[in-house]
């Protein structure tokens, strides 16, 4: 659907005396540890290329000291790369001439700040106007648009206020008008909620996923937090030491670790509250409403199960049978209808594993998946969840299910 | 052997020689242009009544600052006009005000241009130490061979020992402004110039009008040592005092600059945190 915002060809970044010679020992082979040894130079960033795609949350993640402060700080040039190129919409942000590159942070790129940055001086109306007082835009025109992101982050009647005045989530939420005011197309948001207790993190990561429904920017996410990352990237960059180990969505890192670093990274991730129904799905077995009840029991006999699934025309699902009250009503002559059970477990595909424990232990039928239609998915067994949860890729129906 | 005696104080004679020579409609120009600030600024005190002149600073205190500063204030001001010397203490306001004004006008300036400059910082700073330590009354000598006696010669030896501080404190509030604003300045497109002065400036005044107030207690300290090149006010009284040997009233006049003090001190401090709140 979306073709590439920015693209990360080599980027690389040498702290230093020499920088330049930093980055011809990089290419000769030489690691960053041997460099540090020899010179006294730290590789910040080594040669990390990769694409974001247009509207999608990327999350740059890794351990403090692996360089992706560094890296989002590229984009806009706030640091300079040593080497490689940054394309945002084709255009090499790194060969920019100085009022070029105000033009591009002035109107496309905005930042979030882990430390929220908030000019203590300004009141949050005024923080908020910040950017497009700086690109000196019409006065009736800023108001209009900093009121207007300040209510998208649900901080109307505080425009008056003093950033130190408010909680640190709600900085935070000026921070993040402040950056949306201008209207960028892309959003770098470095750390921005790490420095919130955990509750509040989580609201701001929700309100944020909300947000990005209706605005659609590209958002580059850096984090430490492996579970942040999961929670809120479309696809995930791991880094370590300056290289970028693997780049993919959350399912493809936890399931398919590129190497020992990333599957010790994810082993302790909580696969439940990543894997949805539609990952562990099976495929059904159904039959039309008007069809027989011997035929009904000739799919259960083939397949080898007690129950079965009654759809209409519309693939709707309509109710369930088990293999045992349909010898019995053959027996008593009754149709589908009069022992069908209606009252179903469902789930939709997009339901996390860990939400529907309950539901699954509990049904006496495998639960049903249904889209919001109505429609049956799948089901889903109790086996494919310990399965899938057990690490076993096998089991998952990747992406093709999405 | 000796080694013969570097004759340093010669050649400073023969700089100071030059400069009195060539550059003498300059120095004309900046006698005239500070002795006609001076005066007018005696001018205008002077012909305010005393006693408005004394609720206006009384009022000016209570609204930067507690009332307790507002009646030392009013009973301070009151005691040096009953001994007899508010025309000593208009001279000496006039000349601290202008040494003052003038350390703001050089100083703030400087202090930007070395914040945003480290070979300028580097250069300045040495020269800042000098101009603090080298002992006040040496400016004087210049002074007088360039700007005469009186009250100019005075005010540029007080600019020279106390802007020193409005200059460093300038400079410090500027760098100590946080990393992360400076960078969310810059990430939104900022220019050095908006940079300057809708973030670094407004954040830096505590400090810079930390460093104006020290400005102006050491120009108040020198208006003693200014009196030796006929500067009039409060210093010439105490410098007649000690000549005269006459206790009583060096002890006045040094009360009334006291109490000058302690005013200019509680009003240039309360100025800057009243600004931010």
């Amino acid at each position: 659907m979306s073709d590439a915002k920015i693209e990360v060809r080599n980027v690389t970044k040498v702290f230093g005396k020499s920088p330049q010679q930093g980055v011809k020992m990089l290419n000769e082979g030489l690691s960053k540890k041997q460099i540090l040894e020899k010179t006294g130079m730290t590789v910040g960033v080594n040669k990390a290329s990769f694409e974001v795609r247009s509207g999608e949350i990327f999350v740059i993640m890794g351990l403090s000291g692996s360089g992706k402060s560094t890296l989002v700080r590229m984009f806009n040039r706030l640091i300079d790369p040593t080497d490689g190129q940054v394309l945002i919409d084709g255009q090499d942000i790194v060969k920019m001439k100085p009022n070029e590159l105000r033009e591009v942070r002035r109107s496309k790129i905005s930042m979030v700040f882990q430390r929220f940055a908030l000019f203590p001086h300004r009141t949050v109306l005024s923080n908020t106007e910040y950017g497009l007082e700086i690109k000196g835009s019409d006065r009736k025109q800023q108001r209009e648009k900093a009121l207007e992101a300040l209510k998208l982050v649900g901080l109307e009647g505080y425009e008056n206020s003093y950033p130190s005045e408010l909680s640190g989530g709600m900085q935070q939420r000026v921070g993040l008008a402040r950056a949306l005011a201008n209207d960028p197309d892309v959003l770098l948001m470095d750390e921005a909620f790490s420095a919130l207790d955990p509750l509040i993190r989580k609201d701001m990561q929700n309100e944020l996923l909300e947000l990005q429904e209706k605005m659609e920017k590209t958002i580059i996410f850096i984090t430490h937090d492996l579970d942040e990352a999961l929670r809120i990237g479309d696809r995930i960059a791991l880094m370590k030491d300056g290289s970028i180990v693997q780049v993919g969505t959350p399912e493809e890192i936890l399931m398919n670790p590129a190497n020992d670093y990333v599957e010790r990274f994810v082993e302790d991730v909580d696969l439940s509250k990543v894997l949805t129904a539609a990952h562990v799905m099976k495929r059904p077995e159904k039959i039309l409403a008007d069809r027989g009840l011997r035929v009904a029991l000739q799919i259960m006999k083939d397949a080898g199960i007690s129950s079965l699934y009654i759809v209409d025309k519309k693939q709707k699902l309509v109710g369930a049978i088990t293999a045992q009250d349909a010898a019995d009503a053959l027996k008593k002559n009754q149709k589908i209808e009069d022992i069908m059970i209606r009252d179903l477990q469902t789930v939709t595909p997009d339901t996390l594993i860990s939400e529907m424990f309950e539901q699954v232990a509990t049904a006496s039928l495998p639960v049903a998946v249904i889209d919001e239609e109505e429609r049956l998915k799948g089901i889903i067994v109790r086996g494919a969840i310990l399965a899938a949860l057990a690490g076993d890729d096998i089991q998952l129906n990747g992406n093709e299910v999405k | 052997m000796t080694l013969p005696k570097i004759p340093l104080g010669d050649w400073v004679d023969t700089f100071v020689d030059f400069l009195q020579v060539q550059l003498e409609p300059l120095f004309d120009l900046i006698r005239d242009g500070i002795g006609g600030f001076v005066e007018f600024i005696v001018w205008i005190l002077s012909s305010v009544p005393a006693a408005i002149l004394i609720i206006l600073f009384t009022a000016l205190m209570l609204w930067v600052s507690k009332w307790t500063n507002a009646v030392f204030t009013a009973v301070g001001l009151l005691l040096i006009y009953n001994l007899g010397y508010w025309d000593g203490t208009i001279d000496t306001l006039a000349l601290v005000l202008t040494s003052v004004v003038i350390s703001i006008i050089i100083g703030v300036p400087i202090g930007i241009w070395i914040s945003q400059n480290d070979t300028a910082r580097n250069i300045i700073t040495p020269i800042l130490d000098f101009m603090q330590t080298m002992p006040a009354f040496v400016y004087l000598i210049p002074a007088i061979l360039f700007f005469g006696i009186g009250m100019v010669p005075g005010i540029i030896a007080s600019v020279i020992f106390a802007m020193p501080p409005t200059i460093r404190l300038t400079n410090l509030g500027i760098r100590q402004v946080p990393e992360d604003l400076i960078e969310a300045a810059n990430a939104f497109g900022s220019t050095t110039k908006q940079k300057l002065f809708k973030v670094q400036l407004p954040l830096a005044t505590p400090t810079i009008m930390a460093g104006v107030n020290q400005s102006v207690m050491l120009s108040l300290s020198m208006v003693v040592i200014a009196s030796l090149v006929g500067a009039p006010g409060l210093g010439a009284d105490v410098y007649r005092a000690v000549t005269q040997i006459k206790v009583g009233i060096g002890f006045e006049a040094g009360l009334a600059i006291v109490i000058l003090a302690i005013v200019l001190d509680r009003i240039s401090q309360n100025i800057g945190m009243k600004k931010q709140k």
